[in-house]
């Protein structure tokens, strides 16, 4: 009860209004443990008042509550992504349990009656991403949700999902730290160059990397759109951080979001009994698909190299074009999708620094560009969205353009600065990591690009826990 | 009107010569026309091997999947669109080696498909090493050394697993097997076939001669309707619990016969609620319009918003 008692002291000292204490310990004893609320309420109040009466005054900081212009609500990046799937038609959620991933399946779970979503939990990730797969071929939205480890075991079906054209699945990968079981329930932004390149063999598919909790809404619902437009797995690429941080904001716009499902062969499309070339040779790569029971639509398909109607073939003309048909879908993306949408840039054309980072480091470095910026160090910040199709023309033009470049990454070898190198030729100046596990605090990003910039070292690793 | 021509394609088949994949396409598009199912209602998936092939040479829509993965992808399909008559097929190699998890997970889900297994105890497409169904000890004809890990029983596995139609035919007595065929797909849940198949390039052990039983001194065929000794495997009451017990051990010391006779037949059978049930037990909607066919696009997502504020 002593820390009760302290509890009661604390919120007088910052004047906050003594009902919500009271509400706030009621909530914590429930059940069996009921008349136990009444007794530490009484206690807190003993303490609030103690320091009403003989600390007037006191302490400089108060906490009041604030008059909200737009109603808000509390959001964590599970269910920013999973109110997103519901609203972009997914009908199909697999999943196998794995932190931190379970609790966006869980979300899903808890709602799919009200929304017809099937949600199934299989017995390991490769039949996770498999059904998913054939759900998608099949005509519905389909998505699985995973991890790490989990997603490892799904390099082989995304694989088939990319080789096959299926409009899906969006495949949502929330990083915990590895390698290998790693830190499993801390974050890390440790798989950025596997999920670009899992998989043997070049496999064209999206990556999309949401900064914080209303990207994760808006990117996964685009997700969708892109799955079906460019028939090819997309995964988004969110964190741990990300996932369980719980964020107030407004209500996000959601009934003007157009849902796009690609090119549909339709039975009045076709003809009765003839052959569907699923995988017609198109100038833009995409073939029209039909879903299994239109008549006329029949197609094969195999992850054997196929032709136009999806039977095997070895071909070697045919390898070449089939190869540049699905390869060329990701330059289709990289011109229908603007720059805009790829990458985020905060702060003046000219500074003295360009920040460089993707995902969940987004609030902490707009945060400590302000202590930057107060301490006389003039910054900007280029936040790098979508990993592929990349913007190599956007990110050649802000990253040229800057003064000196500081990288900020939450993993330990500088995975995007390694990307931009390679799309881009340029390497970054100074790089400030993480790799403990925590994500970056607004002090250290303060702390970590000072120590860059001030003394010249090329790299500063923050380790505050 | 539909013609048993319309269940073909014009694919060129590269299989052996006298392959028993052979008998068990044929068998396939049989039992498909037979049952009146208009082939763009039907999807078939294989998994990779020779077996992997058959989907493209039966004119449904067909997915040739992954090595062992066929069942998952199978299932994601059938969920999303109920009303699709699904078969997956693929070799011993396929589902009781590399697909054994997505096997034995299959069979708890008990979704309302077919699946055909092409049983050799080899892998064929790789020229000829040991499959899981081989026995222990015995030594195909390209293999270095007998086999030195116990075989696995298809039929005991998917009866623990929790298939609810277990069978076993032949692939050189199609017209047996295509009743089997024709009985499992009308079966509400998961049903596994598992055909004993003759490779008549790397099993020289369980040949056609061999199930034929001239090397017996009886030269009888080995392999037996297990109907003709009285046997029943159909579960009358689901919801005896003693019977589905007694039905499930009967099938399972059955399924052991191995050697000079080999029952062949429906071991098990018995009507469960499928996946589908289920789902549509705590969503009635998913019973009465196929995912596929439901508008899902323009979901009202404020409720969920309101909630959180």
């Amino acid at each position: 009860m002593t820390n009760t008692v302290a509890f009661g002291a604390s919120m007088a000292l910052i004047d906050y209004d003594f009902d919500h204490v009271a509400e706030a310990i009621e909530q914590g004893f429930t059940g069996r443990k009921a008349a136990l609320g009444d007794l530490n309420v009484k206690a807190a109040k003993h303490g609030y008042e103690y320091v009403k009466n003989n600390f007037k005054d006191g302490f400089a900081y108060k906490l009041h509550p604030i008059t909200l212009d737009t109603k808000r609500m509390i959001i964590r990046g599970v269910q920013a992504v999973g109110i997103a799937k519901f609203r972009a038609g997914c009908a199909f959620q697999t999943y196998y349990p794995i932190t931190p991933a379970t609790d966006e399946s869980e979300y899903l779970e808890h709602h799919e009656k009200d929304f017809n979503m099937v949600v199934v939990q299989a017995e390991d990730e490769i039949s996770a991403v498999l059904m998913a797969t054939g759900a998608a071929h099949i005509g519905v939205r389909a998505s699985t949700s995973t991890s790490g480890p989990g997603f490892c075991l799904m390099a082989e079906g995304m694989g088939w999902a990319s080789h096959t054209e299926a409009p899906g699945p969006v495949i949502v990968l929330w990083q915990r730290a590895g390698p290998s079981t790693g830190l499993p329930t801390r974050t890390e932004q440790g798989d950025l160059q596997f999920v670009l390149r899992s998989g043997h063999g070049d496999v064209p598919r999206m990556v999309i990397a949401p900064g914080d909790v209303q990207e994760c809404f808006y990117d996964t619902f685009d997700s969708f759109n892109y799955a079906e437009r460019f028939q090819m797995p997309v995964v988004l690429l969110a964190d741990k951080f990300l996932a369980s941080s719980y964020r107030t904001m407004p209500i996000f716009m959601s009934r003007d979001l157009k849902i796009d499902r690609g090119q549909i062969a339709t039975e009045s499309s076709l003809g009765a009994e003839g052959l569907f070339k699923r995988y017609a040779f198109t100038p833009t790569g995409v073939s029209p698909r039909s879903t299994p029971g239109t008549r006329g639509g029949i197609f094969h398909t195999t992850g054997d190299e196929h032709d136009e109607f999806g039977h095997i073939t070895e071909n070697s003309e045919n390898r070449i074009k089939m190869m540049q048909k699905r390869m060329n879908k990701l330059n289709l993306a990289s011109e229908l999708i603007p720059d805009a949408k790829k990458t985020n840039f905060f702060g003046p054309q000219k500074a003295d620094l360009t920040i460089v980072g993707w995902g969940s480091t987004k609030g902490a470095i707009l945060d400590g560009m302000q202590d930057l910026e107060a301490d006389g160090i003039r910054c900007n910040f280029l936040q790098v969205r979508y990993m592929s199709p990349f913007p190599v023309e956007a990110v050649t033009k802000y990253v040229s353009n800057a003064t000196k470049t500081v990288l900020v990454e939450n993993n330990y070898s500088g995975q995007l600065g390694d990307l931009i190198r390679e799309k881009t030729g340029i390497a970054m100046d100074y790089r400030v990591l993480k790799y403990n596990g925590r994500p970056f605090s607004q002090n250290e990003i303060f702390e970590g690009i000072k120590e860059a910039i001030k003394n010249g070292t090329k790299e500063v690793v923050m380790a505050h826990a | 009107m539909l013609e048993l021509k319309n269940y073909r394609t014009q694919v060129h088949n590269d299989w052996c010569p006298g392959c028993g994949d052979f008998g068990i396409l044929s068998a396939v598009q049989m039992a498909l026309f037979e049952l009146k199912l208009e082939p763009h209602n039907v999807a078939i998936f294989s998994g990779i091997g020779c077996s992997g092939k058959t989907p493209h040479f039966v004119n449904t829509y067909g997915f040739h999947t992954l090595h062992g993965r066929s069942l998952p992808i199978a299932t994601g399909a059938k969920l999303a669109n109920t009303d699709l008559t699904v078969v997956a097929v693929g070799g011993d190699g396929d589902g009781f080696g590399i697909g054994a998890g997505h096997f034995v997970g299959t069979g708890r889900r008990n979704v309302d498909f077919t699946y055909v297994v092409f049983d050799n105890g080899v892998y064929g497409l790789t020229k000829g090493q040991a499959s899981p169904t081989l026995p222990k000890g015995l030594k195909t004809k390209s293999m270095s050394f007998p086999s030195i890990v116990e075989g696995i029983n298809p039929l005991a596995t998917a009866i623990s697993a929790g298939y609810t139609f277990v069978a076993r035919s032949y692939a050189l007595d199609v017209r047996h097997l295509k009743e089997i065929l024709k009985a499992a797909i009308l079966h509400k849940g998961s049903a596994l076939v598992d055909v004993l198949q003759t490779c008549p390039t790397y099993n020289d052990i369980n040949t056609k001669e061999w199930y034929s039983g001239s090397d017996l001194p009886s030269k009888a065929p080995r392999l037996y309707k297990i109907e003709d000794t009285g046997f029943d495997g159909t579960v009358k009451n689901p919801s005896d619990a003693t019977e589905v017990n007694q039905k499930k051990s009967q099938a399972i010391t059955r399924s052991f016969e191995w050697g000079d006779k080999i029952p062949i037949g429906i071991f098990y059978r018995n009507t469960e609620p499928t996946f589908e049930d289920m789902i549509a037990n705590r969503m009635p909607s998913y019973k009465q319009v196929p995912l596929v066919k439901q508008d899902l696009y323009n979901r009202d997502v404020t409720p969920l918003f309101e909630e959180l504020s």
